[in-house]
C-alpha cells in the first residue's frame, strides 16, 4: 500500500514549518535516509530524510508552501509494483494524537507527534454582560455544585465518611441530607478502600457517584480501587464500561496537622492515564470544574483545599454554570515572566505578583485548574511571550507538577526560554508538626518573588 | 513499672461459643493498686485538660483528640502487662504514653511543637514514639495501627520473647478492611497479639449503631476463631481482669485475643468538634455514673484506703507534674531549622 509522507515536526516546540524546496520529483525513487525536501521554520532550515523505501508516486504539498501543518501528507510513497492508480490507496496516515499526546514523549530524534495549534488564549465561557456576580465561600460553591446537578441527574448521589448526618466534616455537603435524602446522600463507614471500590462498581452499572474523602490523605487506603479499577476499566474493557465517577475532598496542607495529614496529591494522580485530575483555586472554577467533573463520562480526581474553603470569590449567578476541564485561566495578564500554578499554590502566586508589580516586574499568571488533561498550550504560548517560566505549588518536588510543565515547555518553547525554568515546590520532607519547621517546608511568597527575579535577571 | 494485681485465672473467662467469652469478675485490687490506679488515672485526666487548654490558648494547633472519659482502659491494661510487651494506638493516644511511662514534659513538649518533644517536634499530638517504652505510636490514618500492632506481634513469635503486642483501636476504625485482614494472619500464625477495641460509642459524629453491621465488637474476629469479650471499660478493675486473661492466653501461645472496651469520651472527637450529635444528657449521665476516676475514688475512702486530705494531695502532685509539663512546653526551644532535613533517611 502507498505510504504518505508527513510533514515532520523537525524540533520539540514545532508546529507548522514552510515546505522551502523539494529535493526529489515525482518518479524519484528513494531509500532511508535520503534527503527529500527542505523545511523552514521559524528558527531554522532543516532537512526531511526518508523513512522508508520507495518511489515518489505523488507531491501533495508544492514547493514554497507556508504554513504547513505537522503530520499533513506532503507526499505519497509507492512501494514495489505500486502504480500512481495506487494512490488514494494510502495507508491511514499516522493517527492524529490523542488528547493526552501533546505530552511529548516520543525522543527528539524521532519526528514528534504535532502539538496542538496555537491555543486561542483560554479563558472561561462568556459570562454574558450584565450577570450578577455573587460573592460566595469555596465551600459554598462546591456544595451548590452538587446540589445542582444532583436536581437534574437521579444517577447523581454522594457517599463518604459524615456527608450527612454531620453535614460534613468540613461542611461541603451541608445541607444536601435535608434536601436528597439519606438514599443520595450515604454515610459510610471509616472503610475507604471498600466504599471506594463501592463506588466505582456503582460508577460502572451507570450511576453517577461522588465519593468524598474526609481528606485525600485517607484515600491512600483507596489507591488500589482508584488507580486499578476506576482508572483503567474502560481501556480494559475496551470502552464497553468505565466509571463515571468523581472523588473529591480536600488535598494538602491544612495547618499543623503534621506528615500523615499534610500531603498534595496533584502529582500523584496526574500521573495516571485513564483519569482526570481538577484542582481549583476560585469558587467560580471550584463551580464550575466540579459540575463539569460530575457530567463527565470520566473517572476525576476533585482535590480541594481546607484552607480555601472559607475563602470567598465572585461567581457568576447562572442557572447553569459549567466550565470546560482541561483549560488553564489566565488569573493576571503580564509579559516578563510567566507563573504557573493550581489550588492553594495560587495564593503564593497571586501575591507574588503582585509585590514584583510594585518591582516593576510584570507576571502572567496562569492558573492552571486541570492538571489532567494539561492546558499545556495556554503555558507555552504564554511562555513564549515571556520568556521565562515559574511554577508553584505545595506538593514534593521529585516529579512534580512543575517538573512535568518544565519539560513540556523546554521541548515546545525551548527557543523561547530566556532562563531556565525554576519549580517552587513544597521541600523534600514529610511535613513537620513544629509551626516554625511546617512554615520552612511550606513554599512561600519570597520564594516566587526571589525565583521570578532569578529569571527575569533582576537581582 | 505497674504494679501487679493477684492474677486472675486463665480459667474465669467461660466460654458462651467458640468466640464469645463472658468477661471475668473485676480484679480484686489491694490498695497499693487503687491508689496507683487512680493516680495513672488522674494523671491522664489532668494532662488532657491541660492539653485542651493550652490547645485553646494556641500552643497546640493541629489536631489533638482528648482521652479524658477513656482513662480506666489503657491504665488497666497496662497494670497487667509486663515490661517488653509492646503498645501501639492511633491518634487518641496521650494517655497510652502515660501510662507505658513516657514523660509528661516530652509528650506536652511535642503537643506544642517543641524540640524538647519526644519527636524533636515534629510528629505532633498524633504521631509520637518511645522505643524505650515499648511505645510504636501514635498514628494518624485510622486502623493503620492494627497491622503495624500484628507486626510487632509477628516479630515476637519470631524471636520467641514472650512478648505480646497491644493493639489498640476504636469502634469506627473496626470497620477498615485491613483490621480483617490482620485479624486472619494473626490467627492463622498465632501471634501473640490483643487487639483492644476502645469502643467509646462514636467515630467522629457516627455512633456506633449507624457504622456497623455487627455491634458486638468482640465477635469480629469470629470467622477467623479468634475468641473476645466485652468488658466494661470504665472500671479499670474490670480492665485488668480482662488483660490478665488475655495476656496469659497470648503468652501461652494460643493466638491473639479481641478485648471489646466499653467505654466512652466526654469531650468532642477533637478540638473543633462541636459534638452535636449526641445529648448533653447522654455524656451527663456517663460522667455522673461511670466516671472511672469517681468510680475508684469512693472506692479509696469507703475502703478507707486513703482519705479526703490524702487523695488531695495525690491531686496536688498530679497538677504539679502536669503544670511542669506544661511550663517545659512553652518554654523549651522549637526544633531548629536543621531539622527540616534530619531524620528523612538513614
Ligand atoms: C483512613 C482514615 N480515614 C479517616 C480518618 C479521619 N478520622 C480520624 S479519627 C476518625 C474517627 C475514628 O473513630 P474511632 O475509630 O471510633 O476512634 P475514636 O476517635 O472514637 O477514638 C476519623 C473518621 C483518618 N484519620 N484516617
Ligand atoms: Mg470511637
Amino acid at each position: 500500500m502507498p505510504i504518505d509522507i508527513l510533514m515532520p515536526a523537525l524540533s520539540p516546540t514545532m508546529e507548522e514549518g514552510n515546505l522551502a524546496k523539494w529535493l526529489k520529483k515525482e518518479g524519484d525513487s528513494v531509500a532511508s535516509g535520503d534527503v527529500i525536501a527542505e523545511i523552514e521554520t521559524d528558527k531554522a532550515t532543516m532537512e526531511v530524510e526518508a523513512v522508508d523505501e520507495g518511489v515518489i508516486g505523488k507531491i501533495l504539498v508544492a514547493e514554497g508552501a507556508e504554513g504547513v501543518k505537522v503530520n499533513t501528507p506532503i507526499a505519497v510513497l509507492l512501494q514495489d509494483g505500486e502504480s500512481a492508480d495506487d494512490i488514494g490507496r494510502a495507508a491511514a496516515p499516522a493517527p492524529t494524537p490523542a488528547p493526552d499526546a501533546k505530552y511529548e514523549s516520543a525522543p527528539a530524534a524521532a519526528p514528534v507527534p504535532a502539538a496542538p495549534s496555537e491555543p486561542a488564549v483560554a479563558s472561561d465561557p462568556d459570562i454574558p454582560a450584565g450577570t450578577e456576580m455573587v460573592p460566595t465561600t469555596v465551600r459554598e460553591a462546591l456544595r451548590d455544585a452538587m446540589a445542582e446537578e444532583m436536581r437534574q441527574d437521579e444517577a447523581v448521589f454522594v457517599m463518604g465518611e459524615e456527608v450527612a448526618e454531620y453535614q460534613g466534616a468540613y461542611k461541603i455537603t451541608q445541607g444536601l441530607l435535608d434536601e436528597f435524602g439519606p438514599r443520595r446522600v450515604v454515610d459510610t463507614p471509616i472503610t475507604e478502600h471498600g466504599f471506594a471500590g463501592v463506588g466505582v462498581g456503582a460508577a460502572m452499572s451507570g450511576l453517577r457517584p461522588i465519593v468524598e474523602f474526609m481528606t485525600f490523605n485517607f484515600a491512600m487506603q483507596a489507591m488500589d480501587q482508584i488507580i486499578n479499577s476506576a482508572a483503567k476499566t474502560l481501556y480494559m474493557s475496551g470502552g464497553q464500561m468505565g466509571a463515571p465517577m468523581v472523588f473529591r475532598g480536600p488535598n494538602g496542607a491544612a495547618a499543623r496537622v503534621a506528615a500523615q495529614h499534610s500531603q498534595d496529591y496533584a502529582a500523584w494522580y496526574s500521573h495516571v492515564p485513564g483519569l482526570k485530575v481538577i484542582q481549583p483555586y476560585t469558587a467560580a472554577d471550584a463551580k464550575g470544574l466540579l459540575k463539569a467533573a460530575i457530567r463527565d463520562p470520566n473517572p476525576v480526581i476533585f482535590l480541594e483545599n481546607e484552607i480555601l474553603y472559607g475563602q470567598t470569590f465572585d461567581v457568576p449567578k447562572l442557572d447553569d454554570f459549567v466550565l470546560p476541564i482541561g483549560k488553564a485561566r489566565i488569573h493576571r495578564p503580564g509579559n516578563d515572566c510567566t507563573i504557573v500554578s493550581f489550588g492553594i499554590g495560587m495564593t503564593y502566586a497571586v501575591k507574588a505578583a503582585e509585590e514584583l508589580a510594585g518591582a516593576g516586574i510584570d507576571c502572567e499568571v496562569i492558573d492552571l485548574r486541570t492538571m489532567r488533561p494539561m492546558d499545556l498550550p495556554t503555558v507555552v504560548a504564554s511562555v513564549k511571550k515571556t520568556g521565562r517560566l515559574v511554577t508553584v505549588e505545595e506538593g514534593f518536588p521529585q516529579c512534580s507538577i512543575g517538573d512535568f510543565i518544565a519539560n513540556q515547555v523546554q521541548r515546545q518553547a525551548f527557543d523561547y526560554l530566556d532562563a531556565p525554568v525554576i519549580t517552587i515546590t513544597g521541600k523534600d520532607v514529610p511535613m513537620p508538626y513544629a509551626a516554625n519547621l511546617e512554615k520552612l517546608a511550606l513554599p512561600n511568597v519570597g520564594e516566587v518573588v526571589d525565583a521570578v527575579k532569578a529569571v527575569t535577571y533582576a537581582g | 513499672m505497674a504494679t501487679r494485681a493477684k492474677k486472675a485465672s486463665a480459667s474465669s473467662a467461660k466460654a458462651k461459643s467458640s468466640t464469645s467469652l463472658t468477661a471475668p469478675p473485676p480484679a480484686d485490687f489491694n490498695k497499693d493498686e487503687e491508689l496507683y490506679a487512680y493516680r495513672e488515672m488522674l494523671l491522664i485526666r489532668r494532662f488532657e485538660e491541660k492539653a485542651g487548654q493550652l490547645y485553646g490558648m494556641g500552643f497546640i494547633g493541629g489536631f489533638c483528640h482528648l482521652y479524658i472519659g477513656q482513662e480506666a482502659v489503657v491504665t488497666g491494661m497496662q497494670m497487667a502487662a509486663k515490661d517488653g510487651d509492646q503498645v501501639i494506638t492511633g491518634y487518641r493516644d496521650h494517655g497510652h504514653m502515660l501510662a507505658t511511662g513516657m514523660e509528661s514534659r516530652g509528650v506536652m513538649a511535642e503537643l506544642t511543637g517543641r524540640h524538647g518533644g519526644y519527636s524533636k517536634g515534629k510528629g505532633g499530638s498524633m504521631h509520637m514514639f518511645s522505643k524505650e517504652k515499648n511505645f510504636y505510636g501514635g498514628h494518624g490514618i485510622v486502623g493503620a495501627q492494627v497491622s503495624l500492632g500484628t507486626g510487632l506481634a509477628f516479630a515476637n513469635k519470631y524471636r520467641d520473647n514472650g512478648a505480646v503486642a497491644c493493639a489498640y483501636f476504636g469502634d469506627g476504625a473496626a470497620n477498615q478492611g485491613q483490621v480483617y485482614e490482620s485479624f486472619n494472619m494473626a490467627a492463622l500464625w498465632k501471634l501473640p497479639i490483643i487487639y483492644v477495641i476502645e469502643n467509646n460509642r462514636y467515630a467522629m459524629g457516627t455512633s456506633v449503631s449507624r457504622a456497623s453491621a455487627q455491634t458486638d465488637f468482640s465477635q469480629r474476629g469470629a470467622s477467623f476463631s479468634i475468641p473476645g469479650f466485652q468488658a466494661d471499660g470504665m472500671d479499670v478493675r474490670a480492665v485488668k481482669a480482662a488483660a490478665d486473661y488475655a495476656l496469659d492466653y497470648c503468652r501461652s501461645g494460643n493466638g491473639p485475643v479481641i478485648l471489646e472496651m466499653q467505654t466512652y469520651r466526654y469531650r468532642g472527637h477533637s478540638m473543633s468538634d462541636p459534638a452535636k450529635y449526641r445529648s448533653k444528657d447522654e455524656v451527663q449521665k456517663m460522667r455522673s455514673e461511670h466516671d472511672p476516676i469517681e468510680q475508684i475514688k469512693k472506692r479509696i475512702l469507703d475502703e478507707g484506703h486513703a482519705d479526703e486530705a490524702g487523695l488531695k494531695a495525690i491531686d496536688k502532685e498530679v497538677r504539679e507534674i502536669v503544670s511542669d509539663a506544661a511550663d517545659f512546653a512553652q518554654s523549651t526551644p522549637e526544633p531548629d531549622p536543621s531539622e527540616l532535613y534530619t531524620d528523612i533517611l538513614l
